[in-house]
């Protein structure tokens, strides 16, 4: 089918994300707006203003009532998605990289960068989901990750741990109510760029500068999987219904004027999940590096923000319903 | 304060000090060598009074080898006569060893008159000499290590061809299977320092290092030779693999030891270019690079250097007459194994720029073969030399090692000529590049040499256009040629414009020549599989277009065209396929013309480096995507057994042959797919497994916790509410009059 394109950013898009029904979709770029669209039609109902710099990051709560954003102006903000309205603003040292809820709302983290002379932290917030009710600046805890700096983080199951990908690579689990490290394994060659939770969050996918994108066992960290691709990778995606990931990424944003778009290599491919080497396809449509990849909870759909400025939705044809591996079934 | 608490420990008297330290130090050095003094024998016997006479003659002869220090000839008293007589030998003392090594190299078997020749020979080479055992010792035998089977890569069941990649610093050599991934054979981290290179048969992997090359080859891939050659950068192989050639940027140098533990000589130092004898690794003969141009600045680096015959017999290059002098070039033949010039002298060709030595024939290679050493056949070569004053531009024909003309053509308005021989030595085409008498304009022509015919008759085909790529059909009478008019040729052109070309097939033979055109192409580059028959025609070097055309020229479809094909041959002409390689740099086809890889070169440019395989017909098998990708060439193979009868009887009976074949890729397709089923069908068990503990090991813990699990999304739960709202848009009421 023919995607949607969604053309009301004017920088290039940081994260998407789809609200736990998947109807809502919420896109936050670097032109400091953060927009939340239908993602059925691509209809944009409304943006929440307020950031006064680039936006890095966004979650929202599985009820769609609250919406957390991270930006490079330092602060946190949380928002009423309904109204627009922003309830409450964190202020910290650095601009915030990554945030996210936990599995039940009550906490929300977020990655905070390291940056003059501050100390690279995942900063825990207790969230209230009542929107009425006043929010607490005072965070649960801190968590000063060991070594190399946070870049993308997200929360187990059952919030038993936080697991972080690193700028050298590494994934590591935390616990984030002593701040210890109790875990951490040398995945990948290079920065870690994603990292999305599968929908229980027993395993999580990491996409990395190195050109692979990898799956680990959340309480284990055992390697599952391994994905090589021909381009740094920006972002990685686990689809429902059938077993595929989606990754994207492209040459680096810095080098895209001075190449051709067929070597930029712009475009989301679809890998089998399990098999591991099986490349099933591949979507073009962005000239410029994809940022970030979002999929639809319900599996029919997925979206891409790219450097572009664009999001573009894509509902999957029948054929992808139907596709499978013959000698398998 | 020293004091005499150890008086007893001094020595009692001057005999028990030990001297030898002093002694050492102030020791006088005797003159150790005589290696400035000869033995001269075989001198006559003279007497007292013919003495002086003898030693004055004697000093004439050897003072133009160096200045004589002494001249010594001992005399004995004679029983009989009563008179001192001298003994038939003297010896001579010279100022150097360098002066007395040159007096043995000019004077050994000189004649001083009829009976006596003068035998000069070094002092110390007496006492060497006199020294040896009288008992013969038997040297001790070598023990006999077999080497390698280095054809053994031929013995393959499958015929399967194999490939170097050079990738990152990486070397792997392969074998090709057709659609299922490379096998890999052997891999080396950092093999070679620069690129490798196959010699011609494919014996032997050559590897470049600093200090030299390294051949390589065997079913072990163990290094089986190595050349030192410093600062080595190109080498070039006899047809044969007889001899090795090499050059280096940096002139040979000695070092303080004079060379001790290197193969290289005094007479080496300052040289570049090294001729090797492959099976023994021994240096055979250096050379100079090639002298300075006339205007005094260094030739451009042409490769190769040497050119060589067919037969590994001779090779030959051109270089600058002694003065240096505008049309002094001389064409420098030289025999192997001897490595001294055909006929001991160069042949001086006024204007000399290039030649080109014709291939054998099968026929003639069969000769080379059983001929041996004893009958040497004359090997023909072709060179041109330019319009010089009133003397036309000149294409000669001539054999070697009689240095017979065979023929001469006499061309005009010549700005270049390049020459092409079809690789039987059939034919010749020299493509000229000429200028209309205004020198505005320029064409070409080809004038075709048909060798073997009598007194070699010569066809012109004049080209309108330019002709930018010229090929023959391997063993074939046919070539195509690419000529362009576009404006923009020539140019120093931006961003690589492509040029509009034409490209033509010529048909010499059956039954009449003929030639077929195709127009408007963008093709620069012809690339015919070694077979013949099957050519590509590719785009390079362009940033937009990377076409590839695969052509075959004897496509028979019905029985109707082969009748029509007698009188038109260009009826045969199609296209097979065309496809498209990104980026493409280089086109290899294997040996036996079955498959052919396009290759996209980290050295040319960083865009998708990689390599696509197809077969003939251009049907892609693989595509491999590699970083850092350098190169990838495919073994040689040697010359078939089969003689053309046995290679017949093969193809007449091909279908028979092609269903064992098609048997041999059924199985092995069953065998991997089922490989693969299997290895696919583990993973997916594999994850499934895991899936179902994991899965139960959460929901235990979700119990135990008692939280429900909240991305548990259940599709009866969601309600569809559809809202109908009608709005009013407008409203209006009008009354109608009856």
């Amino acid at each position: 089918m023919r995607p949607i394109l969604l053309q009301g950013h004017t920088r290039s898009l940081t994260q998407i994300k789809y609200n736990r029904e998947g109807d809502l979709l919420f896109s936050v770029s670097k032109d400091q707006v953060v927009n939340v669209w239908y993602s059925h039609n691509g209809e944009r109902l409304g943006t929440y203003n307020g950031h006064v710099g680039a936006i890095w990051t966004v979650d929202v709560n599985s009820t769609s009532t609250l919406l957390l954003t991270g930006s490079a102006d330092n602060t946190a903000k949380l928002w009423e998605v309904q109204t627009g309205k922003c309830l409450h603003t964190w202020e910290f040292k650095t601009a915030v990289k990554r945030v996210a809820f936990s599995e039940d709302d009550a906490m929300a983290l977020a990655v905070t960068e390291q940056r003059m002379g501050y100390p690279g932290t995942i900063v825990i917030l207790s969230i209230k989901n009542d929107l009425e009710a006043e929010q607490s600046d005072e965070p649960i805890n801190i968590v000063y990750p060991k070594g190399s700096k946070a870049m993308a983080a997200e929360w187990g199951y059952l919030n038993k741990y936080i697991i972080t990908g690193h700028e050298d690579g590494s994934v590591a689990q935390y616990d984030w109510k002593a701040g210890d490290q109790i875990k951490s394994v040398k995945a990948h060659n290079a920065e870690i760029t994603d990292l999305q939770m599968s929908e229980d969050r027993t395993y999580f996918i990491t996409a990395s500068k190195d050109k692979s994108a990898q799956i680990f066992e959340s309480n284990t960290l055992n390697h599952l999987k391994k994905y090589m691709t021909d381009a740094p990778l920006n972002s990685a995606a686990i689809t429902p219904i059938q077993d595929f990931v989606i990754l994207g990424g492209g040459q680096d944003a810095m080098q895209v004027t001075t190449t051709t778009m067929r070597q930029g290599k712009f475009e989301c491919r679809f890998y089998h999940k399990i098999l591991e080497d099986v490349e099933v396809g591949r979507v073009k449509g962005h000239f410029g590096p994809i940022n970030t990849i979002a999929v639809h909870p319900d599996g029919k759909s997925f979206s891409s923000g790219g450097e572009d400025g664009y999001v573009r939705v894509h509902h999957f044809d029948e054929d992808y319903f139907k596709f499978k591996y013959p000698e398998l079934h | 304060m020293p004091g005499f608490d150890n008086a007893r420990q001094f020595p009692q008297s001057i005999e028990d000090i030990d001297f030898s330290d002093i002694e050492e130090k102030y020791k006088v050095p005797f003159e150790e060598g005589f290696d400035t003094i000869i033995v001269v024998d075989n001198a006559p016997t003279v007497d007292e009074s013919k003495k002086d006479k003898l030693l004055k003659f004697i000093r004439k002869i050897f003072k133009n080898a160096g200045n004589i220090k002494d001249i010594d000839m001992p005399m004995d008293l004679d029983p009989e006569t009563e008179t001192l007589t001298s003994k038939g030998f003297l010896f001579i003392e010279f100022e150097t060893p360098e002066q007395a090594a040159m007096a043995i190299k000019q004077y050994d078997g000189y004649s001083m008159d009829k009976t006596h020749h003068l035998a000069v020979n070094r002092f110390t080479d007496i006492e060497k000499y006199s020294q040896i055992e009288e008992e013969y010792k038997e040297p001790e035998e070598e023990k006999f290590v077999e080497k390698e089977h280095l054809r053994s890569w031929l013995t393959d069941p499958q015929a399967r061809d194999q490939v170097v990649l050079y990738r990152g610093e990486d070397v792997s050599i392969f074998w090709n299977q057709k659609t299922e991934p490379p096998e890999e054979v052997h891999k080396r981290i950092n093999w070679t320092e620069t690129y490798v290179q196959w010699s011609p048969l494919g014996t032997y992997l050559a590897t470049f290092h600093r200090q030299g090359i390294a051949l390589w080859g065997g079913p072990s891939w163990n290094k089986i030779i190595r050349f030192v050659h410093s600062g080595v950068k190109l080498i070039d192989f006899s047809p044969n693999e007889k001899y090795l050639v090499t050059w280096s940027n940096e002139p040979i140098t000695l070092g303080p030891n004079g060379g001790a533990g290197t193969p290289f000589g005094p007479e080496d130092e300052g040289r570049q270019i090294i001729i090797w004898d492959v099976h023994g690794g021994n240096l055979l003969r250096s050379f100079p690079s090639s002298t300075l141009s006339s205007d005094g600045t260094p030739n451009k680096i042409t490769w190769p250097m040497f050119k060589w015959s067919s037969s590994d017999k001779y090779f030959a290059r051109v270089t600058q007459g002694q003065q240096g002098q505008q049309g002094q070039q001389v064409l420098s033949v030289y025999e192997t194994p001897s490595m001294g010039l055909v006929g001991n002298k160069s042949i001086k060709i006024e204007g000399l720029v290039d030649f080109e030595w014709a291939p054998a024939s099968d026929k003639e290679k069969e000769k080379d073969k059983h001929s041996g050493e004893k009958k040497q056949r004359e090997e023909l070569l072709s060179y041109w030399t330019p319009e010089i004053g009133n003397q036309p531009a000149r294409v000669t024909l001539l054999n070697i090692p009689s240095k017979e003309i065979v023929r001469t053509r006499n061309l005009v308005n010549v700005t270049d000529c390049k020459m092409h021989w079809q690789s039987n030595g059939d034919f010749l085409c020299v493509k000229v590049g000429r200028h209309t008498k205004t020198k505005k304009s320029t064409f070409s022509n080809l004038e075709i040499f048909r060798v073997r015919e009598k007194d070699i008759p010569v066809e012109v085909i004049e080209v309108k256009d330019v002709v930018i790529a010229f090929a023959w059909e391997p063993k074939g009478e046919r070539f195509a040629i690419i000529t362009t008019s576009d404006p923009n040729y020539g140019q120093p052109t931006q961003g690589g414009v492509t040029l509009k070309t034409n490209v033509s097939f010529y048909y010499l033979e059956k039954p009449k020549p003929d030639k077929e055109t195709l127009e408007k192409k963008s093709s620069n580059a012809i690339y015919w599989s070694p077979q013949g028959r099957h050519v590509i025609l590719a785009t390079l070097r362009s940033s937009t277009i990377f076409d590839l055309e695969f052509w075959d020229l004897d496509f028979e479809t019905t029985l109707d065209q082969k009748e029509f094909a007698k009188t038109d041959p260009a009826a045969c002409l199609q296209l097979m396929s065309t496809q498209e390689h990104y980026g493409v740099t280089d086109v290899e086809w294997d040996p036996t013309g079955r498959y052919v890889i396009t290759s996209s070169s980290f050295w040319r440019h960083s865009i998708e480096n990689g390599y696509i395989l197809w077969d003939f017909k251009g049907t892609q098998l693989q595509k491999h995507l590699l970083d850092k990708f350098k190169q990838l060439l495919w073994r040689p193979r040697p010359k078939s057994l089969l003689t053309s009868e046995q290679k017949k009887a093969i193809k007449k009976n091909l279908r028979e042959y092609s269903k064992k074949f098609d048997d041999d890729d059924d199985w092995v397709k069953l065998k991997l797919s089922k490989g693969q089923f299997e290895h696919r069908r583990r993973l997916m068990e594999e994850w499934n497994a895991w899936r179902r503990r994991v899965e139960k090991e959460l929901s235990e813990e979700r119990e135990n916790a008692g939280v429900a699990s909240p991305s548990k999304r259940d599709d009866d739960t969601i309600e569809v509410i559809e809202e109908w709202i009608e709005e009013v848009v407008e409203e209006t009421e009008e009354i109608i009059d009856d």
